[in-house]
């Protein structure tokens, strides 16, 4: 199989790896270059574990090929916690209890953080329609709206 | 996965490369990175273009030219294609709305491709290397189709006079039961004077309502006019089985479904 180069910006530190061509990001991230954060679900693009910020722009990178992605800015969930602290979305995951295996979780981090980048101050609705890519078999989904909500509320908070 | 990826600059060298046993093109990958993630093992290389006429969007004259790799999520938020904005949405979660191409759309097997739906009710046309297509002409051959399509083009219709519904399980976001895009021009005394109907999931790719549409012609948009379209509606459909929905359920909601679109 032929190796191909691919560099790219993950969670700001630049990356450049030689991979098999045809590597999934997914693939890419977990087992060479050691980020575990993005989970392996569905492998379909069904689950929404795998969900990235490539650009700006929710992808799953499950579905997304690593060569295609040279160039590009990447955020994953463990990108988020910056000096120790964790982003405003992950303590509101932890505080509303909204993990329970945990599973999902990095995926609607992911879902939520480009829903509140956009849209600062969502609606119940917003919240709902941003997760409805993201599938979670424990928590009946009630808690992880509460925890987005209430990041929201938090960010709206500390800006005024 | 043992796929080897090339990219071309242009269309026509990418289908050239095309041309090799077993390569398949990449789109936004929702259907053929899935195939391959799925074991499917006629898929042992991959062909793409980074042509930027692939990505445009132009409207002029109230004609629209939509490039093959324009996303779902390019669509729903542009400014001048908000008719087309539910179809769009329609696709995926946000995610896959981010990589699901108009290109690819066209060749998604039912349940899905509900975005094609609604492309077969505005009777677009399918560009390809070779030339253009009637999309029924496209959708009819697409299986043993070896030219990238490179656009799609259409003529947006009179506001109000396109519709869509895709009806799911799930809300906000589910597979279709069926999906369901309506063209309507009405005359001056409100009669329906021309009707195009397209379905999801009632054959394994998008079909024409024709029956339905030939019984809508001179009807008013009321119970009673709409009536002989909703019993013809299933003439000709082959609903697919599946654990969304059975043949047997699909062909007994269409004619609820097609008479909310109809009458909303």
């Amino acid at each position: 199989m032929a190796k191909v180069p691919v560099q790219f910006t993950l969670n700001g530190s630049e990356k450049a790896e030689f991979i098999d061509s045809g590597t999934t990001l997914l693939n890419a991230l977990r087992d060479k270059i050691g980020d575990t954060s993005p989970k392996g679900g569905c492998h379909q693009g069904t689950c929404g574990a795998c969900s990235v910020i490539i650009d700006g722009e929710l992808r799953l990178s499950c579905l997304t090929l690593a060569e295609t992605c040279s160039g590009t800015a990447i955020t994953t969930t463990s990108g988020l916690a910056e000096g120790g602290v964790l982003h405003p979305l992950q303590r509101a995951f932890l505080d509303t209890f909204a993990t329970q295996c945990g599973f999902c979780t990095p995926g609607m981090i992911m879902a939520a953080k480009v829903l509140l980048d956009h849209t600062p101050n969502p609606t119940r609705g917003d919240v709902v329609e941003a997760l409805s890519g993201n599938i979670c078999r424990c928590t009946g989904y009630e808690p992880i709206i509460q925890a987005v909500l209430t990041a929201a509320r938090s960010n709206s908070q500390n800006a005024a | 996965m043992a796929l080897a990826l090339q990219t071309f600059p242009t269309v026509k060298d990418a289908n050239a490369a095309l041309k090799t046993a077993g390569t398949r093109y990449l789109g936004g990958g929702t259907l053929v990175v899935r195939a391959a993630n799925e074991g499917d093992v006629s898929v042992s290389g991959l062909v793409r273009s980074t042509d930027p006429t692939l990505l445009a969007i132009t409207v002029a004259d109230g004609k629209i030219r939509i490039g093959a790799s324009v996303t779902m999520a390019a669509i729903a938020r542009h400014p001048e294609l908000g008719t087309l904005a539910k179809a769009a949405r329609a696709v995926g979660g946000p995610a896959v709305r981010n990589m699901a191409t108009v290109g690819g759309n066209l060749f998604a097997p039912a349940p899905y491709g509900d975005f094609a739906v609604a492309l077969l009710a505005l009777d677009a046309t399918v560009g390809t290397d070779d030339g253009e297509l009637p999309i029924e002409t496209f959708l009819a051959g697409r299986d043993d189709s070896h030219a990238i399509v490179t656009s799609v083009a259409f003529t947006l219709p009179k506001a109000d006079g396109f519709r869509f519904l895709k009806v799911s399980r799930i809300k906000p976001k589910g597979v279709s039961v069926l999906s369901i895009a309506t063209v309507l021009e009405q005359a001056a005394d409100g009669t329906v004077s021309s009707a195009r109907i397209a379905l999801g999931c009632m054959a394994d790719r998008p079909i024409r309502a024709r029956a339905a549409e030939k019984a809508l012609k001179g009807k008013s948009l009321d119970q009673g006019g709409i009536a002989a379209a909703l019993a013809a509606s299933t003439e000709g459909t082959t609903p697919i089985t599946d654990p969304i929905a059975s043949a047997w359920y699909r062909a007994e909601v269409l004619p609820v479904h097609l008479g909310r679109l109809l009458l909303s």
